[in-house]
């Protein structure tokens, strides 16, 4: 129970400081995934959907896309703040440290982070999707079950990511895992056109990826293709977070309580 | 150092406590008692273990070895609730710089548990404590040092603690802001609060601690009133002579003799250690010693530290 409510106030401190500071953050978790939809399913669709493209995607490029940027936005809205948010949090500012000298546990700090990037990427998605739908990107009533593949990928981006960041001594490995870890993340998971279009070696990566689990999901639930594998998916994202919650806490303690 | 039974008043008591990281010992079983009320300083150079013990008795580092009791509890085993209880100030302050002062207060207390309702009674008092309040819907970043150090130490009361724990309050903040910040730890002492301080000033230790323990290379090499340890290992009162060139130090050293009780030499001057000042001066006049400047003032905790480890803090 202690902890509950301990975690809950380590998720207040965050949505604290995210509703103070939100205009920074509203960028990338919505008005930059609002341009590429904007880019890529108004303006690229409109060529794909009258060439070749569309015998590969089976769907308007734009209905394809947009399920795709919204959960590939939740991977780049928190992979961000995963890592240099937390070594701000443990090092640069110490806010993790003055948690841990109250009732605080480096679980409960560690907790509330996935939490609220749970919480953030859940609103980021509402909104998203009500844009999506008003360009006509949204074809089915199970559209809402994207918004569960966009907390499930933040709670997976944030769990693991910060539990690596908190065991570094320093930023400079980030920028790498940015450039060589969720950059193509991004491009090859399914957002921007299926897999299947990869050479057939390379396809069985995709799956180890986590967003092209989550983009799946999101899919499924906007065009309305909901079956026996969106859960499949939806269990791979659960079973990959609760694997790193252990190495997370484990590591918030080892950084904060030496 | 602390024999016989506990203290009936002992907030915080160790035994052989010691805190290890790998093969380096931080702090190398000491032994130690912090009495309800008091204000009890750590002091020593940087690296002495100061914060290494601090930490320990804020429950946010197990220790490795030796026993440690805070508040009648045990920190191994009920960390949470000895830190209900108590208020920590560290060395940097670790505030939420993207908040405003208010919030800090707001979202701090609510780690303790505590409603909003009472949190706001306190942040308005602790706004005053730190003399902050026109400063309230401000954010942290743009504050100044001394006004964030003050945040710091407020916020560290919202809670009402038993116990404040501050590690080098003061480093790093110009005189008026010091003298403002014992102003107010004085207020905390007045009204009951124990508080127990890691410095390595001097004139900070003999102002404000009750007692304190002197730590070098993380043992404690001894332990008193500001007043018992000068009595103890020096004189009253200290001549501190400076020369042009390092040779006439060295034939003033040898020549005087039995002016002083004791002479500490440091690379740019001599430390003579004396009852009598004035016949002291009569004494290196005699002697045809002088030097390019003369200074007499009465000794301090840094010719305490001087005497039991031979080296100054800044060392």
């Amino acid at each position: 129970m202690r902890m509950t409510q301990s975690v809950w106030r380590a998720l207040e401190r965050e949505l604290l400081v995210f509703v103070r500071t939100w205009r920074g953050s509203a960028f990338t978790a919505v008005v930059q995934p609002v341009l590429f939809l904007l880019a890529m399913g108004i303006g690229l669709g409109g060529l794909i959907d009258d060439g070749a493209g569309s015998a590969s995607v089976r769907l308007d490029y734009l209905d394809f896309v947009a399920p795709g940027l919204l959960a590939a936005s939740a991977l780049l809205a928190v992979a961000g703040e995963a890592l240099w948010g937390v070594m701000g949090g443990v090092k640069w500012m110490g806010q993790f440290k003055g948690m841990v000298a109250t009732p605080m546990t480096p679980g409960d700090v560690y907790g509330g982070l996935v939490l609220s990037a749970g919480v953030r990427a859940g609103a980021a998605a509402i909104a998203f999707l009500v844009v999506a739908a008003v360009l006509g990107g949204v074809s089915s009533l199970w559209a809402p079950l994207a918004i569960v593949a966009a907390v499930l990928l933040a709670i997976v981006t944030m769990s693991a990511l910060s539990a690596y960041a908190v065991r570094k001594e320093d930023d400079r490995t980030f920028p790498l895992i940015m450039r060589l870890g969720v950059i193509p993340m991004f491009l090859f998971s399914g957002t921007f056109f299926p897999v299947e279009q990869l050479p057939e070696v390379v396809q069985p990566i995709a799956v180890l990826s986590p967003l092209w689990h989550g983009v799946e999901v999101a899919r499924d639930a906007t065009t309305g293709t909901v079956d026996g594998w969106t859960l499949l998916h939806v269990g791979v994202l659960v079973a990959i977070a609760a694997a790193a919650l252990p190495f997370g806490v484990r590591g918030f303690e080892r950084r904060l309580t030496p | 150092m602390v024999d016989g039974p506990l203290h009936p008043d002992a907030l915080v008591r160790a035994r052989g406590l010691t805190k290890a990281f790998g093969d380096f010992v931080a702090v190398d079983g000491v032994d130690f008692e912090v009495r309800r009320g008091e204000v009890f300083g750590f002091l020593g150079p940087n690296g002495a273990g100061k914060t290494s013990t601090m930490r320990m008795i804020s429950c946010v580092s197990p220790s490795t070895g030796g026993e440690l009791s805070v508040l009648h509890l045990d920190p191994r085993t009920d960390g949470p609730a000895i830190r209900s209880r108590i208020g920590v100030v560290p060395q940097e302050d670790n505030l939420d710089t993207e908040l405003s002062v208010w919030d800090n207060f707001i979202v701090y207390g609510r780690y303790f548990g505590l409603p909003r309702r009472v949190l706001r009674e306190r942040a308005q008092e602790l706004l005053e404590f730190a003399r902050l309040t026109d400063r309230r819907d401000d954010r942290v970043d743009p504050l100044s040092g001394g006004m964030k150090r003050r945040l710091t130490i407020a916020r560290a009361l919202i809670n009402d603690p038993d116990l404040v724990l501050l590690d080098e309050p003061t480093t790093g903040l110009d005189p008026q802001a010091r003298h403002l910040l014992w102003d107010r730890l004085y207020g905390l002492k007045r009204r009951g609060v124990t508080l127990i301080i890691t410095t390595h000033y001097m004139d900070e230790a003999e102002q404000l601690c009750d007692r304190l323990v002197v730590m070098d290379q993380g043992r404690i090499v001894d332990e008193g009133s500001p007043r018992e340890l000068i009595h103890r290992h020096v004189t009253p009162e200290v001549i501190e002579l400076r020369f042009a060139e390092p040779a006439e130090q060295e034939a003033a050293l040898s020549s005087a003799g039995e002016a002083a009780e004791r002479i500490e030499v440091l690379a740019d001057r001599l430390l003579l250690y004396t009852r009598d000042a004035e016949a002291t001066h009569r004494a290196l006049a005699e002697r045809s010693i002088e030097p390019l400047t003369e200074l007499t003032r009465r000794a301090s905790l840094e010719d305490v530290f001087l005497a039991l480890t031979g080296r100054t803090l800044e060392e």
